[in-house]
């Protein structure tokens, strides 16, 4: 199959497979980031999905805003269901008994259905080399349940089980870097995303379905209730997630690691942490440290992803083309 | 695992699985009782339990009629005694996998996921509108189980000549006493009960082999004429009786002269069930309906004192 082109207006007119009715919060990151993925192909998908905020907004009672062949079995395996799945689908077209379509298999899950609860499963999936691909969507905490912290929780954060107050200014720990982990399986393709960079993000799950084998995309979500911001600021907080390096967009192919957005000019930390209300305590006097210490980890962070790149062989690539986006991106993609 | 099996009930995945009872941890222990199997109990799962190996084979072809039936449709475990049967060596008749084949027929999809012109959701969430009703439709499917598994072991006596029922009653038709007991263990109580019945012990023996759905108003049936009834658990609830206890009871509370009743636990974690303790539990029944009094209703046997 063709890759289809990226443009706007063409993609507005292509059919919704993920439709409106669902009932995700106004301003949830979610619905888009699945928007995203599923408008950036045409072959045929199915798909699972983790216990969470997409899954129990998405398919209730005998509603259901999936066009897609689509299964939700438990938190901890939407990996495991949809290696069965596409095992499933192989034996079959192996057996003659079905056409082989070029079926694509997702399994999506939040932070907590993929960093921690469906973590083992997800290993194991990918180290069997099951043809599919994980995308997380990572909104750094159990927002269905009341906003509970993850893995995926970044420093500082407060949330209901690391309530910043007179014991604990929020989360102590930083957070799992699960990309890496990922990459560490050695599987071909592993990358992370942003809404606010929708071409980037397009292109990475194009690419990723040319790709035989396990795929991983981790893909940031923002989430107005638990970050405690503004129900318009998703795509505004991401964007500036990508431009503190908070967040960086690149992919591990096959090893070789590439930068696939250099901000033209690396924004202070605080500007990703300012407009979130759950980082509103490190702002304080005798937090301040808090700032000190995040920024130094990101900072560190986006060195040691620098070096990754270039000791990979990834670098010329990312220096070819420096800036935010492509050139389409920056016209239509805001 | 616990959390899976209710949602392949739940999702109606005719799903066929040996399960190997074995005894849970705390303290580790991998040898045959009923604690999985009995935990199993209410995740919504069809459940045989077999004495031997030959019963477990049989059990399995006729398992896979039952659970994709179609108006069925709900996961079926075949339950056989870790170790005890798993692990030992039996003469067994297999059958010819062609007549097998035959015999189960080719699985039917019904609503196959696979299906992308016709695309479905599985796996809902489902809030108070609508939950109890659908656990109501999972109660109401398990009321059509037995019918099935009757038919099935119908068709398989033609094909094998081997007979098999909701239960199998031993020696009952005169018994005045009797020991309900699943699995391995009933092999060896049968051979016990042929010696008390040589000494004109007048006992039977009943071995559940559907104990999900539970065949009550058949088992009240076996039992209207006894006296006293011993119900032989391998796994406990603990602060509560046996499981197959309960069943039994539940069985019985329909009949106007209810049989004198004891709940025995025994063989936990593969402890060996031997035969003085099968006399044990004779020689008490045979009091209780002398005296016509129960000392005490749940004990543990075969324990190391």
């Amino acid at each position: 199959m063709t890759t289809k082109p990226l443009r706007l207006r063409e993609l507005a007119k292509g059919e919704d497979r993920f439709t409106f009715g669902h009932r995700m919060c106004a301003g949830c990151g979610a619905p888009i980031v699945v928007k995203q993925v599923l408008m950036a192909t045409d072959y045929p998908i199915i798909a699972s999905n983790a216990t969470g905020c997409l899954e129990v907004s998405s398919c209730i009672s005998s509603f259901t805003a999936w066009k897609i062949p689509w299964m939700h079995s438990a938190f901890e395996n939407a990996a495991a269901t949809i290696s069965g799945i596409e095992a499933m689908y192989r034996s079959l077209v192996k057996q003659g008994k079905i056409e082989d379509k070029q079926v694509k298999f997702i399994a999506f899950g939040g932070d907590g259905g993929t960093y921690d609860i469906g973590f083992q499963s997800l290993s194991g999936a990918m180290e069997r080399g099951h043809d599919m691909m994980y995308i997380c969507y990572d909104n750094g905490a159990y927002m269905n349940t009341g906003i509970q912290r993850s893995s995926a929780t970044p420093f500082g954060a407060d949330t209901t089980t690391c309530p910043a107050g007179d014991v604990i200014p929020g989360k102590l720990q930083q957070r799992k870097d699960l990309t890496k982990i990922m990459a560490a399986h050695g599987i071909p393709y592993v990358a992370q995303a942003s809404p606010s960079h929708w071409m980037d993000l397009m292109k990475k799950v194009q690419k990723a379905f040319e790709i035989k084998g396990p795929k991983f995309l981790n893909v940031i979500s923002p989430c107005n209730r638990g970050w405690r911001s503004k129900t318009d600021d998703a795509i505004k907080l991401s964007r500036l997630a990508v431009d503190t390096c908070y967040w960086p967009l690149y992919e591990i192919e096959n090893g070789v690691t590439r930068i696939n957005v250099k901000p033209k000019e690396k924004k202070p930390l605080v500007d990703f942490l300012k407009p979130q209300g759950r980082f509103k305590h490190m702002f304080s006097g005798a937090n301040e440290w808090m700032l000190t210490q995040a920024q130094e980890y990101v900072d560190r962070q986006w060195d040691l992803l620098q070096k990754q790149a270039a000791f990979s062989g990834g670098e010329e690539k990312a220096e070819d083309k420096p800036g935010a986006a492509p050139a389409e991106e920056k016209t239509e993609g805001q | 695992m616990w959390e899976m099996m209710y949602i392949a009930a739940g999702d109606r995945l005719p799903i066929v699985m040996p399960l190997v009872n074995r005894a849970l941890s705390a303290p580790l222990n991998i040898h045959g009782d009923h604690s999985d199997g009995m935990g199993a109990r209410d995740t919504g799962w069809i459940q045989f339990y077999s004495e031997n190996a030959q019963e477990a084979y049989d059990n399995t072809i006729q398992a896979f009629r039952v659970a994709e039936h179609l108006d069925i449709r709900v996961p079926a475990m075949v339950c056989l005694d870790g170790f005890i049967v798993s692990h030992s060596i039996e003469r067994v008749e297999y059958i010819d996998d062609d007549k097998v084949k035959k015999f189960v027929g080719k699985f039917k999809a019904v609503n196959p996921l696979l299906d992308l012109d016709k695309p479905k959701s599985y796996g809902p969430l489902i809030l108070t509108d609508l939950y109890h009703e659908y656990k109501r439709a999972q109660h109401e499917v398990m009321t059509k189980v037995a019918d099935v598994v009757l038919d099935v072991a119908a068709d398989f006596e033609k094909m094998t000549g081997r007979k098999y029922e909701l239960f199998e009653k031993y020696r009952m038709s005169d018994a005045e006493i009797a020991i309900v007991v699943m699995s391995s263990a009933a092999g060896t109580t049968k051979d016990i009960i042929d010696e008390y019945r040589k000494k004109g012990v007048k006992i039977g023996l009943i071995k559940p082999r559907l104990f999900r759905p539970f065949p009550f108003k058949e088992m009240a049936n076996a039992l209207k004429k006894v006296k006293a009834v011993a119900v032989l658990d391998r796994a406990d609830s603990f602060g509560g009786y046996g499981p197959l206890y309960y069943e039994i009871c539940g069985a019985v509370m329909s009949l106007e002269k209810k049989p004198l009743m004891i709940n025995k636990i025994f063989g936990l974690g593969g402890r060996d069930y031997l035969p003085d303790q099968a006399e044990q539990v004779i020689d008490e029944l045979v009091k209780i309906v002398k005296s016509g009094k129960v000392k005490t209703v749940k004990e543990y046997i075969g324990v190391k004192e």
